[in-house]
């Protein structure tokens, strides 16, 4: 209680840290990580360089940028707007797999239906999924109080086992069973030319169809928030709960709508894996990129704000994309994870100490007159 | 109310426990607490600009001042909360300069906060025990402490059972709770911030000669009030706030409440009782039959309720605080369900489902609980005036919300109801009581209620709003509104009731009228004789 060094909050915080704190962050950062490479026999200024060539300027580097930020665009938005009202949908990560189970079978069942069709059923499909499964945690909490953070975080794992059985342990309608190679390792279905989405290109860059659409709920998601009745409700609930009660805000049927929204967002999420970039429902892929818990920390980053969120993702997009770039014999994968691991914790450290003050006490001060 | 024997003797019995104290301050004559041209800005407000004052040693000092003249900030800045910009503090003689409300602590300055900070599933010695600076070593033990506890209550008249769980007690209990926790951690100056908000008058009498055995003790009490009786009866020297400056220091013997009020105000005031007019009321708005509810804990709250209010009536609901006043009101505004009876408003029969029923059939509601249900204060004004008529055509279009009608509709509420706030888009949290509760009954009012039910409207208001909600109250009566009006003030009660319903445990002990009524009846039904 009385160690050296102390946390206050601060009561009053100057307006110019918020400036001044991420900028800081983003400098401390390129300092630690640049005594970190020097440690381990690396040219800092070449790797920055590096990076910066491999996420920006590299032939289709940017488009992969985006490629890896497209993802993290959906589940950012999917947990900026649920946090919005303080409802706490840790389960972007398994509403993303069950939307990809629905999206991948819309896309199969519907994949002789001209393109632009298959696209809006696989959207369809894929948010419906999503939403669906957020719907389990937002009846358990708005009608028997559980805390849905426990709750959405454990539907995470049981979506991923959903998924993993319909591929590896049974013969479901989503597993490959004719195909040759399938027969020696488990695969999904390859979905149809039809449910490829196309790519917006401009010259050498190329902008997937989901960037866009995630782009554009961004959008719509900061104007639901700021200007309509809706999102007034949302604002009221977040900041003042009884105050909602009060208002007659029907705040059940509101965690209901809003956990479907945010899950339907991460459901899209996975509709745009298997459209944009996968077009085959795969486990093991979908496990190891963890976009929906990444999603999280894109939405604390970006204090919730939608169109921030699209900054943000970018960004992380961006730094995991120079990351795989870096990769090689002499730059192990482990490096790299400590690298973006410290942008990410000086980047969140500075937001809290925005937020808060330290001190260090010169000297823990002796116990005075206590219980007499 | 102590004769001067009493006095006397504890002035004598104090001087040991002084002697005693002594050896921490370095002269025999220096000054508990002196806070020379404290200032303190935030951007755009100075809050506290070239604040002074002095307390000696076993001194009650009062800070008195209207809401926003700077009480909270000098209390935030003596206790480490905030570092003033400008200004010197002195404790017992000594420089100091805290960081922290630690540092604070460790100089045996606590404060009693008028939210109180107590944990609720423990028992009044642990709470004691918790955050003590030695606790770490004091090995605790839960016998020597509730030991230590009961000895300080028994010494300062402040009965409590240290092993009684901090959620059986009542609000008053739980204050002395907070005193006897910084008395026995050692404090020898302690802040009480707006002690008597939660209190009976018998039990703030209490506070009131504990806080005398305290000093005479060797205590210092600074007791911050925007209430100038208590502020004469218990303090001997008064520091006036006023727009963050301390305007002057006075003894309170040979000075008077009017005088007060003025320094307080910065001009005459008269302290005049709201004027009600003698009306003949109209037809029942609302019709309480054998109504029972539960509270918070799942016990009987409410028993066998039956009460009417008509059309242009003040029914005044007095009783001490938590005999199921706060559940007839939730209960009345569809807050809260009833297990039992039925509710009628104008008429029809308030339908089972949440507060939307209530507020459709015309009941405005100015709960008690201002920051957390009445306002969200993170919204601004203009937000926080349309939280029960957003829903309505006049607000926007469709599914979207007009911003401009929003700032139109706030400015023509805040002209029309006084509240004084730089825009419409200010946040709420950054205004002072008084000028939230303009913007809670504005918003109320301007649905054109036919029943207002409000919740101790003036708690926590200052001299000038307390007032200015007692006129609006009277007001709407007048314009043949009814009004349910709980409150543990009796004085705010005798002043505007038609009507006085007393709750004793759940129930309605009686119901007189005002003009039959005295205090002294009142008082004992309040205690449960009928």
């Amino acid at each position: 209680m009385t160690g050296p060094l102390r946390i206050e909050r601060r009561l009053d915080a100057p307006g110019w840290l918020k400036v001044v704190v991420p900028l800081a962050s983003l400098v401390l950062a390129a300092i630690i990580v640049a005594i970190l490479l020097l440690a381990t026999g690396h040219n800092p200024l070449s790797t920055y360089h590096q990076m910066y060539s491999a996420a920006i300027t590299a032939d289709g580097a940017l488009s992969s940028s985006f490629v890896y930020a497209t993802p993290l665009l959906f589940t950012g938005l999917c947990a900026a707007f649920a946090f919005r009202m303080r409802t706490w949908n840790i389960g972007g990560e398994g509403q993303l797999y069950m939307g990809a189970v629905g999206a991948s079978a819309t896309g199969l069942v519907l994949g002789h239906w001209p393109a632009p069709l298959v696209i809006i059923a696989m959207v369809v499909g894929g948010a419906l999924a999503g939403m669906l499964w957020a719907e389990i945690p937002a009846l358990l909490r708005a009608y028997l109080r559980t805390n849905e953070i426990l709750t959405s975080l454990m539907l995470n794992y049981v979506a991923g086992f959903v998924v993993y059985y319909l591929i590896y342990d049974s013969g479901s309608y989503w597993r490959d069973l004719t195909t040759p190679g399938a027969s020696v390792f488990p695969t999904g279905k390859t979905l149809g030319p039809h449910a490829n989405w196309p790519g917006i290109t401009i010259g050498s860059f190329t902008l997937p169809l989901g960037f866009v659409l995630g782009l554009g709920l961004a959008v719509g998601l900061f104007l639901l928030v700021r200007s309509t009745r809706y999102g007034f409700e949302m604002r009221v609930m977040g900041d003042a709960p009884r105050a909602a009660d009060y208002s007659g805000i029907r705040t059940k049927r509101k965690i209901l709508s809003v956990m479907a929204i945010s899950g339907g967002i991460a459901g899209v999420a996975g509709s745009s894996q298997i459209g944009d970039f996968g077009h085959v429902l795969d486990p093991r892929g979908l496990e190891q990129a963890q976009y929906g818990y990444t999603g999280i920390v894109v939405a604390a980053l970006a204090l919730y704000n939608p169109l921030a969120v699209v900054l943000v993702s970018l960004l992380i997009g961006g730094l995991t994309n120079a990351g795989f770039a870096l990769e090689g014999p002499s730059f192990p994968t482990g490096l790299v994870g400590t690298m973006e691991g410290i942008i990410l914790f000086t980047v969140l450290g500075g937001e809290i100490l925005a937020r808060y003050r330290l001190s260090w006490r010169r000297r823990p001060a002796p116990a005075t007159g206590t219980t007499s | 109310m102590l004769d001067a024997g009493d006095d006397h003797t504890a002035l004598a019995a104090g001087a040991g426990l002084a002697s005693s104290l002594s050896g921490a301050a370095p002269g025999p004559r220096a000054l508990a607490v002196q806070a020379i041209d404290m200032t303190k800005r935030f951007p755009g407000v100075l809050a506290n600009d070239h604040v002074s004052f002095e307390a000696a040693p076993g001194e009650v000092h009062a800070l008195l001042g209207e809401n926003g003249a700077g009480k909270t900030t000098l209390c935030n800045l003596l206790m480490g909360l905030y570092r003033p910009d400008e200004g010197k503090l002195f404790i017992e003689g000594k420089p100091a300069r805290f960081r922290s409300p630690k540092d604070a602590q460790d100089a045996g300055i606590f404060m009693v906060h008028q939210h109180l900070r107590l944990v609720e599933s423990m028992t009044v010695a642990e709470n004691v025990v918790l955050g003590a600076a030695g606790a770490r070593q004091l090995r605790f033990s839960p016998r020597a402490v509730e030991k230590a506890v009961a000895e300080a209550a028994a010494r300062f008249q402040m009965s409590v059972d240290p092993a009684a769980r901090i959620w059986q007690l009542s609000l008053g209990q739980r204050q002395r709770v907070e005193v006897l926790k910084a008395l026995c951690r050692g404090a020898r100056i302690l802040i009480l911030d707006e002690p008597t908000a939660v209190l009976t008058p018998q039990e703030a009498d209490q506070l009131f000669s504990s806080v005398r055995d305290m000093a005479a003790a060797g205590r210092t009490v600074i007791f911050i009030s925007h209430k100038l009786p208590e502020v004469l009866a218990v303090a001997e020297r008064v520091t006036v706030l006023r727009h963050g400056r301390s305007v002057t220091t006075v003894p309170t013997a040979g000075t008077g409440a009017d005088d007060l009020a003025g320094l307080m105000v910065g001009r005459e005031v008269s302290l005049a009782p709201t004027a009600r007019v003698a009306h003949e009321p109209g037809p029942a708005v609302l019709e309480l039959a054998g109504v029972c509810a539960r509270g918070d804990l799942g016990t009987e709250a409410l028993k066998d309720i039956t009460l009417q209010v008509r059309a242009g009536e003040i029914l005044g609901i007095a009783g001490v605080s938590g005999n199921g006043q706060r559940e007839l009101a939730e209960v009345i505004t569809g807050l809260r369900p009833t297990t039992a009876g039925t509710i009628r408003i104008g008429g029809a029969r308030l339908a089972a489902g949440g507060p939307r029923a209530a507020i459709d059939l015309g009941v405005a509601y100015v709960p008690e609980d201002r920051m957390g249900t009445a306002i969200a204060p993170d919204l601004s004004i203009a937000e926080n005036l349309m939280l029960k008529s957003y829903r309505g055509k006049a607000r926007g279009w469709g599914p979207v919300l007009s911003r401009r009608k929003a700032i139109a509709n706030a400015q023509e509420m805040m002209a029309r109801f006084d509240v004084r706030a730089p825009g419409p888009t200010t946040l709420v949290r950054q205004l002072s009581g008084g000028n939230i509760q303009k913007v809670v009954l504005a918003r109320e009012l301007s649905c054109q209620p036919r029943l207002v039910v409000a919740a101790s409207p003036t708690r926590g208001l200052d001299v000038g709003a307390t007032q200015y909600v007692r006129r609006v109250l009277a007001g709407t009566a007048a314009a043949g509104v009814g009004v349910v009006m709980v409150s543990e003030d009796l004085d705010e009660i005798f002043e505007l009731s038609d009507r006085i319903a007393v709750f004793y445990a759940g129930r309605v002990v009686g119901t007189l009228k005002a003009t039959e009524a005295d205090r002294h009846r009142v008082g004992l039904m309040m205690a449960g004789a009928t």
